[in-house]
Formats: structure tokens, C-alpha cells, sequence
């Protein structure tokens, strides 16, 4: 790349409203750490640096105690039992150890998973793995409002299904499938059920058995912990669900994750979750406040902009909007002091609008237009209203510059014309 | 994604932002991409039919920061050139100028397409208009 080239430059530091700049609304891809979280790891990097697995010293039990007050705060959250926490690198992890562990585990029993195209690319990717080893695998289909439906669910089970996954809350739309249900149908045909919730634990409520959870992926860093750690819940009794391992070596975890734990991450994990336990409620009804402010503010002073995804099965802080005529990625350039993402192909190194838009069927145009905004426990409103201001502002200008929106002012009907590139 | 500063200049002050009469026969309307692949370049010229002269461009572009670039960068070439030396432009010049990234080559491809479409719509209806001249004659 030449000289010349250089990244985005931020706007003025400080808002006229008094806003800092730039602004972060994109929550869903990562969260800043809660100073709280960050108090509690500190002493486990330099005085109590011990490995957890050191059973004859005190600097181990240090380390031992760390985690295990962790283990039982995540527990705690999610209503589990402490033994049932396995601490890995994150969800991806999780996600792999609980599919490919279970297709391991149970292959004598069957070769069929089922799961939804608009699962995370962790679970996608693990799929269509097990697939080269033989397995079969539904992707099931989701409605226009990007949830599953239950009868397609029943449907795809067979006798030879040993695992349903299905996410708690998408990432990119927020919306929040019918987990419960999906564990009771589970439950009933004797399938292991299991969730992806790195979205949704610490911002919706959560109970593994109320809902028949069986297995169940956490990331610390999506809940205002730090990077790098994650945990899988693996149900102990009715029923006992095993798994195999997929990192081999000194046996921690229960033989399920072997590797030395990573004991401040875990410290902060186990942190997030505590104070998740005890400000979800409120910090729930604060966001969906928010994320409604900011809806009204974009989509009354804006005509032609589409929220994707239900709107009453959803995260509190999410709100993902297509703004039609105007592409992603441009958008985004006009905002560039505030960091959300965008579903545009530009933005993606594949060069593919978002698959799970596309799934809704809203059409590849509305994918190419949509912006997603994650809010979080640090937003204000005066972000929220700089926010929308912004982007009220910026559609308008790109709208001017738009053929599409000139042609749809026009009467023509966009579906019909016949387009160079087709 | 980092841009080039001209590539920002264009996306913050576009030139040549507008629409002519698309029936007039002095103008050629080029309509090129398509909304699925996130890309629709509108360019059209306005040309003197005594010196073949392009007088006046303007463009809308549904389409990313480089593509609109490209397009607002290709009404600032094609004004005072004639058609045929505005079908001499390249995508490799707008590319160069821009300093675009790899990814971002299909906008100037997209770009020459529009400057093309335009002038290949101005010339269909001067070939129209002939007959019809010489017959008032």
C-alpha cells in the first residue's frame, strides 16, 4: 500500500454535547473491561501466580482458590453446579470441544447433529468438519424475524440424532431463540442439547436446568471480562453428559481440557459473572431503554429503515438496522467517530453481505445496508442521541448521493429493473 | 479498511453530485452494478454535437467510500474531453490515482463500465437523431 494511505482520522475528541469521541457501540464484538474485573485479577498475575494444578504448595492453592471461586460464581449465574464448569480460551473453544466432544463420545449411538445456518462461524465450521468424517448435519432454516422454528426442529430429529446446537442470542441480530423450548424437545427424544450463549450469559437470564441445557458456551470478553477465556457447561446428572476431550495432556478439567489454567482470566470470568448476577436485572431495563432511544431517534426522523431480526426476542442492547439505498460501508466512513459494525460485503474480508441477514430473506440490498449497534453498560444517553444524530445525518447526505434512492423517489421499482451485473 | 486521502477528499466533497435529463439527447445516462452486489454507479455526460465535447458530468453512486470515489473522480476526467478521448480512460488510472487497494479494484472497474455506459448511451441516441436531422434539412 502507498505512502499515502492512512487509516480514518478520528473527529474532534470531546462532542459538542460533551461526548468522548469516538464512541463505542459495538458491544457484541467485544466489551471493555468493568475496572472491577480488572481489581479482582490483578494480585493473580504477580503475588498469587501459581498454577492451579500445584497441589503441594501454597502458591498453588493460591491459584486453586482463584479458580474455584470462579467456578462456583459462573455456576452460580447460569444455575449449574461448580463441577460442571470447564474453563477453556473462549467460546470457539467451547464450541468445538462441546460439538466434536459429543460427535466423539457418542458416534456408536448416531452420526446426525443438528443445528441453524445462522449460528456462529464456530459452530458452522465445526459442522461442516464433522461432515468430512462422515456425520450428517440439518442446518435448519430460521423465519423472517431470524428464529428457528420448533416444528422444523421435530422434523429434522431422527433416532440416529445425538446432538441438537442451537445459540441462545445471535450475534449479529440479538435475537434470542426459544432455548427452552429447543431443551424440552431435546430432553424428551433423549438429545444432547447445546447452546452457544457467549451472547446472551450475563445479559439475559439463563438457568441450565429450567431451560434443559446440556451443554453451554461462555466467553468472558462479550461480558465486560477479560479476553481469551471462556467456559463450557457440561451437564453432571439427569442426564450425565460426556464428552471427549480435543486438547490432550495433563488431565485438567476433569480430562476434558487439558493445559494449564489461565488463572487471572479465569479470576475475571468468575468476576463478571458475580457482578452479572447481581446487576443484570437492572442493567437489562437500562439498555433496552437506551436501544429504544436510540430506534426512535434514527426512525423518526428517517424513512425507509428496517430493523432486522424480532423485536420482542432480543437482547437488550442490540439493535441491528438496514438503511435502504445506502451502502454499509460508506455509512460507516461517514460515522467513523463512532465504532459499529456493518453487514456489507465491503467490510468482510469475503466480500459476502452477511449470511445471516441473508438468511432472513430481507435480500442481499438490505444486507449490504445494515449497521449493527451493540450498547453496553458504559453507553450514555447523550452517546445514544450523538449517535443517532450522526447517522440521521449521514443517511440523509448518502441518500443525495444515491441512484437508488433518486429511482425509488421516482416510482420505479427497483426489483424490476434489470441490472448491468446480473 | 484505511483509505487514501483522495479517496476521503471525494467521499466528503463529491464533485459533480446530480442528475440531468435522462431524454434529452445531448445527454447519455451510463446505469451500471447492481444493489445485490452492493455496488450501482449512475454517471451521465452532457456533449456539445458540434465538437463532441463532454461539457458537463454528474454522477450518484450507491456504494462504498472507494466506489464513490471512483465515480466522482470519473466526472471530474470525462468534463472537457471529448468521447473519445473520454473512452481512453482506464480503470488502472483511477486505481493509481486513488491509491485503491486490491479489494477495492472492482469500483474502478465499475467507474470505466459507467463512463462507457453513458457514452455508449449518448451515441445510440445521436445515431436515433441522425435521420431525423437530415430529413428537418
Amino acid at each position: 500500500m502507498s505512502t499515502d494511505v492512512k487509516t480514518i482520522p478520528q473527529a474532534e475528541h470531546i462532542a459538542p454535547n460533551g461526548v468522548k469521541l469516538p464512541v463505542y457501540m459495538d458491544n457484541h464484538a467485544t466489551t471493555p473491561m468493568d475496572p472491577r474485573v480488572l481489581e479482582e485479577m490483578l494480585p493473580y498475575f504477580m503475588e498469587k501466580f501459581g498454577n492451579a494444578a500445584s497441589r503441594n504448595h501454597a502458591f498453588g492453592w493460591a491459584g486453586e482458590e482463584g479458580v474455584e471461586t470462579a467456578r462456583e460464581r459462573i455456576a452460580k449465574l447460569v444455575g449449574a453446579t461448580p463441577k460442571e464448569i470447564i474453563f477453556t480460551s473462549g467460546a470457539t473453544e467451547s464450541d468445538n470441544l462441546a460439538i466434536k466432544g459429543v460427535a466423539e463420545m457418542y458416534k456408536e449411538k448416531g452420526n446426525h447433529i443438528i443445528t441453524a445456518v445462522t449460528e456462529h462461524k464456530a459452530v458452522l465450521d465445526t459442522c461442516k468438519r464433522l461432515e468430512k468424517y462422515g456425520y450428517r448435519v440439518t442446518y435448519l432454516p430460521v423465519q423472517k424475524d431470524g428464529l428457528i422454528d420448533l416444528d422444523d426442529l421435530k422434523r429434522a430429529m431422527d433416532d440416529k440424532t445425538i446432538l441438537v446446537t442451537i445459540m441462545a442470542a445471535n450475534n449479529e441480530i440479538g435475537v434470542l431463540q426459544p432455548i427452552a423450548e429447543i431443551g424440552k424437545l431435546c430432553r424428551e427424544r433423549g438429545i444432547i442439547f447445546h447452546t452457544d450463549a457467549t451472547q446472551a450469559v450475563g445479559k439475559v437470564p439463563i438457568d441450565v436446568n429450567k431451560q434443559n441445557i446440556d451443554l453451554m458456551s461462555i466467553s468472558a470478553h462479550k461480558m465486560y471480562g477479560p479476553k481469551g477465556v471462556g467456559a463450557l457447561y457440561v451437564r453432571r446428572k439427569n442426564p450425565r453428559v460426556q464428552i471427549s476431550a480435543i486438547i490432550d495432556g495433563g488431565g485438567h478439567e476433569r480430562g476434558m481440557r487439558s493445559g494449564t489454567l489461565n488463572v487471572p482470566g479465569i479470576v475475571g470470568l468468575g468476576k463478571a459473572c458475580a457482578i452479572a448476577s447481581e446487576e443484570m436485572a437492572k442493567e437489562s431495563s437500562y439498555l433496552a431503554g437506551l436501544r429504544d432511544r436510540l430506534r426512535d431517534r434514527i426512525m423518526n426522523r428517517l424513512d425507509e429503515v428496517y430493523i432486522n431480526g424480532s423485536w420482542e426476542h432480543r437482547l437488550p442492547g442490540s439493535l441491528n438496522i438496514s438503511f435502504a439505498y445506502v451502502e454499509g460501508e460508506s455509512l460507516l466512513m461517514g460515522i467513523n467517530d463512532i465504532a459499529v459494525s456493518s453487514g456489507s460485503a465491503c467490510t468482510s474480508a469475503t466480500l459476502e453481505p452477511s449470511y445471516v441477514l441473508k438468511a432472513l430473506g430481507a435480500g442481499d440490498d438490505l444486507a449490504h445496508s445494515s449497521i449493527r449497534f451493540g450498547l453496553g453498560r458504559f453507553n450514555t444517553e447523550a452517546e445514544v442521541d450523538y449517535v443517532a444524530d450522526r447517522v440521521v445525518e449521514t443517511v440523509s447526505r448518502l441518500r443525495e448521493l444515491s441512484p437508488l434512492y433518486e429511482m425509488a423517489k421516482e416510482g420505479v421499482d427497483l426489483k424490476t429493473v434489470k441490472w448491468a451485473a446480473e | 479498511m484505511a483509505y487514501s486521502d483522495k479517496v476521503l477528499d471525494h467521499y466528503s466533497n463529491p464533485r459533480n453530485v446530480g442528475s440531468m435529463d435522462k431524454n434529452s439527447t445531448e445527454v447519455g445516462t451510463g446505469l451500471v452494478g447492481a444493489p445485490e452486489c452492493g455496488d450501482v454507479m449512475k454517471l451521465q455526460i452532457k456533449v456539445n454535437p458540434q465538437t463532441n465535447i463532454i461539457e458537463d458530468a454528474k454522477f450518484k453512486t450507491f456504494g462504498c467510500g472507494s466506489a464513490i470515489a471512483s465515480s466522482s473522480l470519473a466526472t471530474e476526467w470525462v468534463k472537457g474531453k471529448t468521447v473519445e478521448e473520454a473512452l481512453q480512460i482506464k480503470n488502472t488510472e483511477i486505481v493509481k490515482e486513488l491509491s485503491l487497494p486490491p479489494v477495492k479494484i472492482h469500483c474502478s472497474v465499475l467507474a470505466e463500465d459507467a463512463i462507457r455506459a453513458a457514452i455508449h448511451d449518448w451515441k445510440k441516441k445521436q445515431d436515433v437523431a441522425k435521420p431525423a436531422a437530415v430529413a428537418v434539412q
